[in-house]
């Protein structure tokens, strides 16, 4: 019988889920298969409706896992089997090796002088970083880590030189006993390449919006400055393409709830960034649930904020100016609408991450991805591998979630 | 206070960039008798370097721990000895190596001797700490006895599942519930939207089931037909009065969940719909008790309506009564800001009377619900009247996330029609049916729908908009503070932390705090239940809940030196503070946060934590050696910034590569609240030529951790400004700034520009003395 906390993703939700359990007693442990904790907010350059960083409530998040021996993290790990029942899970976790010292070293010179420049899937494509890398703000743990499919016999001989490098670091599997386990394994963006009338990813002016919200960050590729990736220019007129993959039977059938109110928020970053770029929102619906509707109306007030209702049928590349064309049917006229935009940002959606993955345990899921139970058996979804949510509502299910599994461990 | 502290300076973090044999023989000197241990290792985060040090504490040669590496933020698993030995960390080398700007321009280079300047301000902060740590006792938390109950505020469907979650978790719930039934609004609806996958279908609510398990649970106790008259206490040791049946009684409880629900908006905002006019317009509301009692039929003459449109949006129709509440809501906020003008800062805040805060907003506010509903209940007109259609007149279907499928049922149904369009109004035509006439719809410009039966939308009116509901007899206030900011719900203006309601021990969920779904509310719910679990644990520890989990240090104060004057108990964001009857404040540690407002806020320095003082402080600031003249060494300028956002971002300013002027000396505070005044003092009598206060923004999106702390901090530095003033000191000295914590590379440039703007003032006219 065990009274420890699984939780399975260290994202935002996993984070809350595992100090809500902690701050009450139980011994939580958090499995994150990235080199660090954060997960997807730590792409976002802000909020909404606030328009706060994302670092700011985790860094308090950071201070209250350092100041609690009961959170035990685990980062490069996966959980690879798991057998037994609630009450009494034996779980294996697979720790891929980091290669570098426990302690938090400045390690920016060895990194850059290191020979090749890899994508980087933080940047979701828009820079490149090198196989030393930390490639997020605020990292934690904050470490670097070695990426040993990109290193050269050359990189090889400068890293052995380092005191905090160790080429000998091995993967390992440990053994977890846990009483329940909580599912924080979050969403991914809808990939674009399947949007073939959208451009498939292949336009580079059209993004998607968390490419967009890397431009935006400070942290990100342009250090916040929103810029066209063709040729860095400010753009003066920028479309939004809303439900690009979503509501849609061929992608992905349900609503992504947070793009409507990301589109807005960037929409606003555009205008403070540049007070005479134009905004267009194409939408099937504009979705602001509660009190986001004070905040969407304070976007769509601004007279060089136009929103249209109307899917867009497809987007074009103009191959002279490097803009992209937007074709689009005005729901309410009934007019087709052809217009050329400096840049185009697709509102692609969310996919829960576990979408097309097999899980290492029997839970009911749905067919797109979303887990539908597993509570009889003592695991708990939180956070987006559920539904759609946003930050907010990820906070809230996770503490329900954290209550739950709690509850499991110590007997109801 | 620690009385022998070893001091150890971390080689591989800070470099070949410092003379470390220098400054470890200087802290020799200086603190002979307190630092008997003072070392250079080489590698001292590490489990080698955390045993050294473990060492020197086993064999009793050290009772306290100076670590000069890298940030506080960092390795802290490397260096953390228990409870009863304090470790005051020097940042070395992001504030003192990373950051350099060598005023030469030079750049540093390793195996060179350090530049002054830099070698100055790395004396400075380990003298800092070493003094910090002088001024330090181990925490003790003070332990309180605590009530192992829960009071579970409202006996509906959130608080239903807020009781049997806190009940199941092994701890007594008792619901209060106003009304002689429990359910709540629950119990009133015929079906609600998708519960659970496939989300195609509306289900039967279970309420029923639910009320059950409540009644048949032995650690839940129900009192209906009663209700909440006073709460007061603290966490862990609230007490609630409550009225019922036979009378009143006194209950006490460790923490409580306000799940008091909402009521249906006024229909006034939906009279310009002919609500009231004519019969067969009802509200939402009204038809789901029509599908409830079995049976869907025009109120005028009771015959099965053949149409029924759903209004779901309406903007020009209440244009006038935006415009008549929006012209009272400015007034009111001129007639407010002329009467705090008139106020003096002195003078005690007259306390407001409690304000309804009910308006046209509420309607748009439950658009997702309305948006549900209008799908439920066309399907119900299905349901019971299949030869009949139903119309939704929508400006947004909002539907999110899985409900999408329920919304494509719904569209996938012949015998509903859904267009987008701009309801411009509502009139009887002479045959006895209602016409509804829509622009910029999806079916054409300008259409008209003969409908038998009209439903508008019942607006979501938190009960805390109407209502103080928890009564708190606290000196600040019976309500929860600031609602204003979220319209009269319960919410908290955190993203990341959805249970703040900045009264301790109290949480709120479902729909007085936000409008949420059944399946959301019971979510709610159940992270209320952890929290309210979790606070009366803490308390039970001695410990302190969010933002500062765990801190076992709590405010002390001197009464003997006290002169009354209630700054504490007025600025405390979490209204901790009562007082006597000669205004003497009355600390209710548990209510406490610990961010030390109080302590900056106190003129008579009466206020202190164990580890974290006004003294402390105060002598860690004129530690710092000040040179006469500029050019003696250049100026100081003291930085004091909070270590939630403004401290982490000069961290990844530096490691970001990002310098700043040497002059400068950093110490971090809890929360800029926490500054007080005496210190802006302190540094100008010692001599600096400025002191700059980082800490977060303040306002209606505030960031601050603790509500108010900058705020305040701006409002007292703006008095000192007039007393700096007048003993001849520029004001321009002392400047607050709002920065969030990803505006590291914005802060290295207000620290340089406050820099210059010293050099032009010119040295501190009381420097030298």
């Amino acid at each position: 019988m065990s009274k420890s906390i699984l939780v399975i993703g260290g994202g935002f939700s996993g984070i809350t889920a595992a100090l809500e359990a902690a701050e009450v007693g139980q011994e939580v442990y958090i499995v994150e298969k990235n080199p660090f904790l954060g997960g997807r907010v730590m792409q976002l350059n802000k909020y909404f409706p606030k328009l706060c960083p994302p670092s700011c409530g985790l860094e308090i998040q950071f201070q209250r896992i350092r100041n609690n021996q009961n959170v035990k993290c685990f980062t490069m790990a996966e959980v690879t089997s798991v057998s037994g029942e609630a009450g009494n899970f034996e779980v294996a976790v697979r720790l891929k090796p980091r290669y570098t010292a426990p302690n938090n070293a400045d390690l920016g010179d060895l990194a850059q002088s290191l020979s090749k420049n890899v994508r980087s899937d933080f940047e979701l494509g828009l820079s490149r970083r090198k196989a030393l890398y930390m490639d997020v703000p605020f990292a934690f743990p904050y470490r670097y880590v070695l990426d040993t499919d990109n290193i050269t016999e050359e990189d090889r001989k400068k890293l052995s030189k380092s005191e905090f490098i160790n080429l000998d670091d091995q993967e390992k599997t440990i053994t977890l006993q846990v009483g329940s386990i909580i599912m924080a394994t979050g969403w991914k963006p809808y990939d674009v390449t399947n949007l073939t009338n959208l451009g498939a990813g292949r336009i580079q002016n059209c993004i998607s919006n968390m490419q967009m919200e890397r431009l935006a960050a400070p942290s990100g590729p342009t250090n916040g400055a929103i810029l066209r990736p063709s040729d860095d220019q400010p753009p003066k007129k920028v479309a939004f393409v809303q439900c690009a993959g979503s509501r849609d039977e061929n992608h992905l059938s349900f609503c992504s709830y947070i793009c409507c109110m990301a589109s807005l928020k960037q929409a606003q970053y555009l205008r403070e960034q540049y007070p005479d770029c134009e905004v267009t929102v194409y939408y099937i619906d504009l979705r602001t649930p509660g009190r986001y509707e004070k905040f969407a109306q304070n976007i769509l007030n601004d007279p060089k904020v136009t929103a249209i209702k109307g899917k867009v049928a497809e987007v074009e590349e103009d191959l002279k100016s490097k803009g992209v064309w937007v074709t689009a049917e005005d729901a309410i006229s009934g007019n087709k609408v052809v217009d050329c935009f400096d840049l185009v940002v697709l509102a692609t959606g969310m996919q829960p991450s576990l979408a097309g993955q097999a899980l290492p345990m029997d839970i009911p899921m749905d067919e797109e991805g979303f887990m539908l139970g597993g509570e009889d058996k003592g695991i708990y979804a939180a956070g987006c591998a559920k539904e759609p949510l946003d930050v907010m509502k990820s906070a809230q299910s996770a503490t329900g979630a954290a209550m739950k599994a709690i509850q499991t461990v110590r007997g109801r | 206070m620690a009385e022998k502290i070893g001091v150890y300076f971390d080689k591989s973090s800070i470099g070949p960039y410092l003379d470390l044999e220098a400054l470890a023989e200087a802290v020799k000197n200086k603190w002979s008798s307190q630092c008997p241990v003072v070392s250079l290792e080489d590698k001292l985060a590490s489990q080698e370097g955390k045993q050294k040090i473990q060492q020197d504490i086993d064999n009793g040669t050290i009772d306290a721990v100076c670590v000069c590496g890298t940030s506080p933020r960092f390795d802290s698993e490397f260096f953390d000895f228990g409870p009863k030995v304090p470790v005051a960390r020097t940042s070395l080398r992001e504030h003192c190596v990373l950051a350099y700007d060598d005023p030469d321009g030079k750049s540093l280079e390793p195996g060179q001797e350090t530049p002054e300047p830099l070698q100055a301000l790395a004396r400075d902060y380990v003298n800092m700490s070493v003094t910090n740590l002088q001024k330090t006792e181990p925490p003790e938390g003070e332990v309180l006895e605590t009530e192992k109950r829960v009071l579970v505020l409202g006996g509906g469907w959130t608080g239903l599942n807020a009781a049997l979650s806190v009940a199941d978790s092994g701890y007594e719930a008792v619901v209060v519930e106003k009304e002689q039934e429990l359910g709540g609004y629950a119990a009133k609806l015929y079906k609600t939207f998708p519960l659970s996958a496939p989300y195609e279908e509306a289900q039967f609510t279970g309420v029923d089931r639910l009320i059950e398990s409540v009644q048949n649970h032995d650690k839940i106790t129900v009192k209906t037909g009663t209700t909440l008259q006073r709460f007061d206490g603290q966490p862990g040791q609230f007490q609630a009065t409550l009225k019922g049946g036979s009378g009143e009684e006194e209950l006490s409880v460790g923490s409580m969940i306000v799940a008091t629900g909402w009521e249906a908006q006024d229909t006034k905002y939906v009279e310009p719909l002919g609500y009231g006019k004519h019969k067969d317009v009802v509200t939402s509301m009204q038809f789901e008790e029509m599908a409830k009692k079995g049976e869907i039929v025009r109120p005028s003459d009771g015959k099965k309506p053949s149409s029924v449109v759903f209004i779901l949006s309406f903007r020009s129709l209440l244009d006038e009564i935006v415009k008549e509440e929006e012209a009272q809501k400015a007034k009111e906020a001129e007639e407010r800001a002329k009467l705090e003008e008139e106020q003096s800062d002195e003078e005690v805040a007259v306390e407001e009377t409690f304000k309804k805060t009910e308006s046209y907003r509420h309607l748009a506010f439950t658009n997702e619900i309305t948006s549900l509903n209008s799908l439920k209940q066309a399907r119900y007109v299905r349901e019971f009247l299949p030869e009949s259609l139903a119309y939704i007149v929508y400006e947004h279907m909002t539907i999110p996330g899985l409900n999408e499928h329920y919304y494509k049922a719904a569209q996938d149904d012949t015998g509903i029609m859904l267009t987008k369009g701009e309801v411009t109004s509502v009139y009887e035509e002479g045959n006895g049916s209602i016409v509804v006439r829509a622009e910029d719809t999806l079916i054409g410009d300008d259409i008209e729908i003969e409908a038998d039966l009209v439903v508008v939308p019942t607006g979501l009116v938190p009960t805390t908009a109407l209502d103080p509901v928890i009564k708190l007899a606290y000196r600040q206030g019976e309500a929860f503070p600031e609602l204003e900011l979220f319209d009269g719900f319960a919410d908290s203006n955190y993203i990341c932390f959805p249970y703040e309601t900045r009264r301790t021990g109290i949480y709120a969920a479902g729909s007085v705090r936000q409008p949420q779904t059944l399946p959301r509310s019971a979510e709610d719910a159940s992270g209320s239940a952890l929290k309210a679990i979790q606070c009366l644990e803490s308390v039970n520890r001695g410990m302190s809940v969010h933002p500062r989990s765990g801190d076992l240090t709590y405010p002390k104060f001197n009464f003997v030196r006290c002169t009354q004057c209630r700054r504490c108990t007025e600025e405390c964001p979490f209204g901790a503070l009562e007082e006597d009857a000669e205004g003497t404040p009355k600390p209710n540690i548990a209510r406490c946060r610990r961010c030390g407002t109080c302590m900056g806020a106190c003129p008579e320095r009466v206020i202190s934590f164990d580890n974290y003082s006004v003294g402390q402080i105060g002598s860690m600031i004129t530690q710092v050696k000040v040179p006469d003249e500029f050019e003696l060494g250049g100026p100081r300028i003291l930085v004091l910034a909070c270590e939630n956002d403004a401290y982490p971002a000069l961290d990844m300013a530096a490691l970001r590569g990002r310098k700043w002027s040497p002059y400068v000396r950093i110490i971090p505070v809890r929360c800029l609240g926490s500054v007080n005044t005496i210190w802006i003092a302190d540094a100008m009598g010692k001599g600096y030529d400025g002191a700059l206060m980082l800490g977060c923004k303040y306002g209606d999106d505030y960031q601050c951790h603790f509500m108010k702390g900058s705020e305040l901090c701006d409002r007292r530095m703006k008095n000192i400004g007039e007393t700096l003033g007048r003993l001849g000191v520029e004001i321009e000295r002392v400047q607050q700034e709002q920065v969030a914590i990803d505006d590291y590379d914005l802060i290295p440039d207000l620290i340089n520009d406050f820099v210059d703007n010293i050099y032009k003032i010119g040295p501190n006219p009381f420097k030298g003395f």
